[in-house]
Parts: C-alpha cells; structure tokens; sequence
C-alpha cells in the first residue's frame, strides 16, 4: 500500500496569477545530458549557435569516403520540446545532390520519422546521417533525379556528384563549391 | 428556469447518505494510521478539499460529472479549448448553442446550475495550463489530468516535481506534494494512474512506452503520396516552412488550417488522391485520437474514485497504473509501475549548498567533484535562463571563459538566479543532481 498520510493536504495561499517563470522541461534536461556526452564519430563535429539554447545546434560532417569524399555538410537540429517523445527536425543547410536529400535539405531517414523510438538519441542520428553518405539509398528517393542516375550507373553518378562538388550544375541545378 | 432536459436533483438532508456510509465506517481496507473515519473526514472533504481538473473535453466532462456527484464542492477546471460540433456526441455538458464558447466556462457554468444547490462551485480557467505558476497549482490538494496529448501530461508532471520542497535529510515534504491523477483513453482502451510525486513512479518513468506518434516516410509524403494523409503531413512539414520560414504553424488558427487544407487538397488532386477533408486535416494536424464515450467515463470513474480515497484516505490507493483493453474483450490490469532510475524527472538528489560569494564556477565544480558522496567527475550545469558550464570536450570551449569568474558575478550577469536551483548532469550519474546554493 502507498503511504500517502499528509499528502497533499498542504495548501498554498491563493495569489495572484504571476506569469509562469520559464521551467526547464524534462526534454531540455535530457538534451543537456545526451550533448554532455555525445561521442560524436571522426569527421564530424557539433556548434551551438545560441550558447545558453541547447536545442537548436548545428552538426558538420566531412565524410572522408564515399561519393561525397572532401565536402563537408551542415545540418541543422531543432529539438522540439516533446522530445524524446517526438523526433527532432533535422535539415541539411548545403545544397547537395543526394538521393535521399533533397534540394530544400529534406532528409529522408528512417530514425528521424517513422522509425523514430524515446530509446534513440541525438549520437544515433548522427550515425544514422553518416550512413547516408555511404550507402545512399536509391529505393527511397527524396531527389528522384540522382536516384535515378545512381541506379542506372554508379560511375557516372559518381562523375555527377564530383561535378556538383566543384560547383558545377547537374540536371540543371548549380551546386555550392566544396572542394 | 430548467431547461433542455436538466434535471434538479431533489434536496435534501441525506443527499450524502451512501458516501457518509464510506466515510462514517471503518474500513478493513483503509490505511488504519491515516483513516479517520466520521465527520470530520467529510467536512475535509467537502469544506476544505479543492481540487483541479486538467481539461474539459471528453475525459474532462465525466471527471466534473463524478467529482460533484461525489461529494466534492470546492472543483477548479482549466481548458484552453472552445467547443467544436465535433464534440457534443460525448462532452454532453455541451449544446449546439455553446459551439464557439470556451469550454472550461460552459463545463462549469452547467455544473453550477445542476449541482450549485448541493454546494459545488466549479471555478473555470480559460487558459493553457503553461499560463500559470506553481502559485496557481500549489491552492490545490489534489489534480486530475484528462489531457489528449504527452506535452502537457509532461509538463505538470514535471512542474509537481519541481513544486515539492525537501528537508536537510533530502526527505520530500508531504504537504508539498500534490497527488496528480492521469487518465488516457484510445478508443476502447484506457488507463488510469496515480503519479505521488518523488513517492511512485512519474509520467516521464513511462515515456518510452507511450507508443510514438504516426510518423509517414518523408519519401513516401514528399515522392510516393498515397493516403490523404500523406498529402496533409506533406503540406505540414516542407510547405508550410517553405511558404512561411519564420512562423510557427497556429493550430487553433482557422486561417493557418484553411491554409494546410487548401495546399493539401490541391496536392491530393495532383496524385488523384481521395479525402482530403478539412476535419481529416483536423485530424492529422492535431494529433487526433478517436474517443469513445463510455471508455471515458470508465477511465474518469476510476480516476474520481481515487481521488476520494486519496483525499479522505477512506481506502486504499492505485498502485499505480490500471489498464483497461476493451478492444481484446475485456482485460484489466493493475500493476506498480516501477519508477526508472535514469528518469529525469524524479530521479537524482537535490542539494542544498551554502558557498562564499566570491567562490568561482571552478571552485563550484572542484567541490561538487571532491564531495564523495556525489561522485561526480565532469558536471555540466544549466539555470533556468542560460547554460552556466559544460564539460563536454566538444562543447567546454563556449564556456570556459565563465570559470575564473565568482558566483557573484555569475548572478549579476544573469547567468543563474540567486537560490534558483541549478540542474547538474554527469556521466556518471543516471538521472540529474539539483544543486541550489545559498551564497554568503
Ligand atoms: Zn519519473
């Protein structure tokens, strides 16, 4: 049985209303703590643009194999308040040819949507970005374009992206240069 | 005048009479060191008890209902919401003529004119419960939480947890603590739970069981749409920033949801998409969850029975969580659910800390560090307004330049507030450590 004797019989005075004082939410408390001990893998590194707003940061990942080998990505994090129990929105600020990114910075990434669970974390979808950029994804095209060409010929895609990372235009859209 | 089918109930001297029978007897039941059964227990019930209820919508009629037909008289009820049509097949304090009124005043207007000769006086508040401070939640003995979604279930939750003041022992005050009664329903399934704060396990204990919100593929709204569903969440997370990159979508704002339903029909015409609606568009925005009449009134009866109980103590209390499965025939459960130790809720110590005034942040951390009892090894620690240190490798840099500086000045540059309490984490702690420092 639960012990409750004196519980809740304490009573506050009715005051006046004061505006409610900023609390922190248990979301924030738990962002505090994941980014205390991010592990973040190499070629990636993180920036909090408001240093006394943990919610909003930046992570940038210079992959150092891969299609995209020598760029480097910014992506940007806003955390909800209802986080964990509601993904945080990820968007990538480089314009980038990707089949799963598209030209807005849309992501297409299991973890940050549909398959997104409270037991996952900010240092999961970092991973989970990493990946992208090794195995990008053809059957789940967000850019239908670089799908495409990625299904039908890795070495020309392969030559697209290359081209977009000089600064060059490919299928008719120019590209920031990276390299 | 009575009107619409109300009935006034018929007055008398023994309108209590079955509930004096609880609270008059001695129960084999009840907790022998707490019950007192007589008519002192019944004054306290109905003289001194005040109680509040979180939301006047499905949940939130049946809660009032109960509570006033239990004896209770002293009933507050927030709601931030106004009545839509939607809303009469089961919020049934609600007439087609209150379509557009808050519901808190009309809840409360229609309980007073039923049960205001029994002495019930229901106060409403037409607010979001983010409105009000611990001031407001601290008048209250006990609050009863009938909310359709987790970010306000979390936020009294943790706002009852920060309300409780502890001894020099760490031992939580009773009379600062606020019993909050939850109740969630889903169409034919419910439950109902008692969440003692810093004595049972508390809403964020069970987060991770809540299932997650529908989440469509951002492949499948933004290339492969095929539900109309599809076509609204398309419209609500890459049109709507798009269109609009520096406003927060209103959902309460009719104009910014004509504006989601016109985008995502003219997208569902484009893929020859059926059934876009605009209350479908309601639905998906918002979060909406079907709701079933009698599932809350099942799950708002057990709520007011507990909170009998656990004011007049005539009983014992849920411990802590009861399910109800109506949707697999009908199964019920009860079971403690178990508090989590990495909870960052009501896990982890409060301390309180007296320290010179010139003491510096390092000299802070090099004690928080040397205490043995704390163990800590690398604290990072936030106030309400800012970030006071991390100790993040990645992240120490944005904040080394406040180590040499003291505790005094810390204040004045608004980095902490004098006696606020500060969150701490650590590695090497599960949960968090609250620390609030007197300075001398
Ligand atoms: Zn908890």
């Amino acid at each position: 049985m639960i012990k409750i004797y004196g519980v809740g019989r304490g009573r506050g005075k009715e005051g006046e209303n004061k505006p409610a004082a900023p609390k922190r939410q248990p979301g924030e408390i738990r962002i505090q703590k994941e980014l205390d001990e991010l592990e973040l893998p190499p070629h990636t590194s993180i920036a909090v643009p408001d240093k006394n707003n943990l919610m909003a940061f930046h992570i940038t990942i210079a992959p150092d194999e891969g299609f995209w080998k020598g760029a480097t990505y910014k992506f940007v994090f806003n955390v909800p308040g209802a986080y964990p129990h509601e993904p945080p929105k990820v968007k990538c600020e480089t314009k980038i040819y990707h089949p799963n990114i598209d030209l807005q910075g849309n992501v297409c990434l299991n973890i940050l949507r549909e398959d997104w669970k409270p037991v996952l974390s900010i240092n999961t979808i970092v991973y989970g970005l990493l990946y992208l950029f090794l195995e990008p994804n053809p059957g789940d095209p967000l850019n239908h374009e670089a799908a495409d060409a990625l299904r039908t010929d890795r070495v020309n895609f392969a030559r697209l992206v290359g081209r977009s990372l000089k600064g060059g235009v490919v299928a008719g859209e120019s590209f920031p240069k990276l390299t | 005048m009575v009107g619409d089918g109300d009935v006034v109930m018929s007055d008398g001297a023994d309108r209590h009479k079955h509930l004096c029978k609880v609270l008059y007897r001695k129960s084999p039941f009840a907790d022998e060191d707490c019950f007192q059964p007589g008519e002192e227990t019944r004054k306290y019930l109905q003289e001194e008890c005040k109680v509040l209820v979180i939301g006047a919508g499905g949940l939130g009629c049946e809660i009032l209902k109960d509570l006033a037909l239990s004896g209770f008289r002293d009933i507050h009820v927030i709601d931030m919401d106004t009545i839509d049509i939607t809303n009469l097949n089961r919020q049934f304090l609600f007439r087609s003529r209150d379509v557009g009124r808050p519901k808190a005043d009309v809840a409360a207007d229609f309980i007073n004119r039923r049960c205001g000769h029994m002495g019930v006086n229901v106060t409403p508040h037409n607010c979001k419960i983010q409105d009000y401070a611990e001031d407001f939640y601290s008048q209250f003995n006990v609050i009863i939480a009938g909310l359709d979604n987790i970010t306000a279930r979390r936020w009294i939750n943790s706002l009852l947890h920060t309300m409780v003041e502890f001894d020099e022992d760490e031992n939580p005050d009773g009379s600062t603590i606020k019993p909050l009664l939850d109740g969630g329903t889903e169409g034919l399934k419910g439950q109902s739970r008692v969440i003692i704060p810093y004595m049972t396990s508390c809403f964020d204990c069970s987060l991770d069981s809540f299932p997650p919100q529908v989440n469509y593929p951002m492949c499948t709204i933004a290339e492969t749409p095929r539900l109309p569903e599809h076509c609204i969440e398309y419209v609500l997370v890459v049109e709507w920033d798009k269109h609009f990159p520096n406003r927060k979508l209103n959902t309460d704002s009719p104009q910014d949801m004509k504006w989601i339903f016109d985008q995502a029909k003219e997208r569902a015409d484009t893929f020859g998409i059926r059934g876009v609606t605009y209350s479908l568009t309601m639905g998906v925005v918002k979060r909406i969850i079907p709701a079933v009449a009698s599932t809350n009134a099942l799950i708002a009866a057990s709520l007011v029975n507990e909170a009998l109980k656990i004011s007049t103590y005539c009983g014992p209390v849920l411990n802590t969580y009861m399910m109800y499965m109506g949707n697999e025939g009908v199964y019920i459960h009860t079971f403690e659910y178990e508090k989590k130790d990495d909870c960052l809720v009501c896990s982890g110590t409060i301390r309180n800390l007296s320290m010179p005034a010139a003491t510096s942040l390092q000299g802070l951390i090099d004690s928080l560090c040397a205490d043995p009892s704390l163990k800590l090894q690398r604290p990072s620690i936030t106030s309400d307004k800012a970030v006071v240190f991390m100790s993040s490798p990645l992240l120490r840099k944005d904040h080394e330049y406040k180590l040499p500086m003291t505790l005094r000045q810390l204040v004045d540059e608004g980095v902490l507030g004098e006696n606020e309490v500060l969150i701490v984490t650590d590695p090497i702690i599960p949960s968090k450590l609250k620390i609030r420092i007197a300075l001398t």
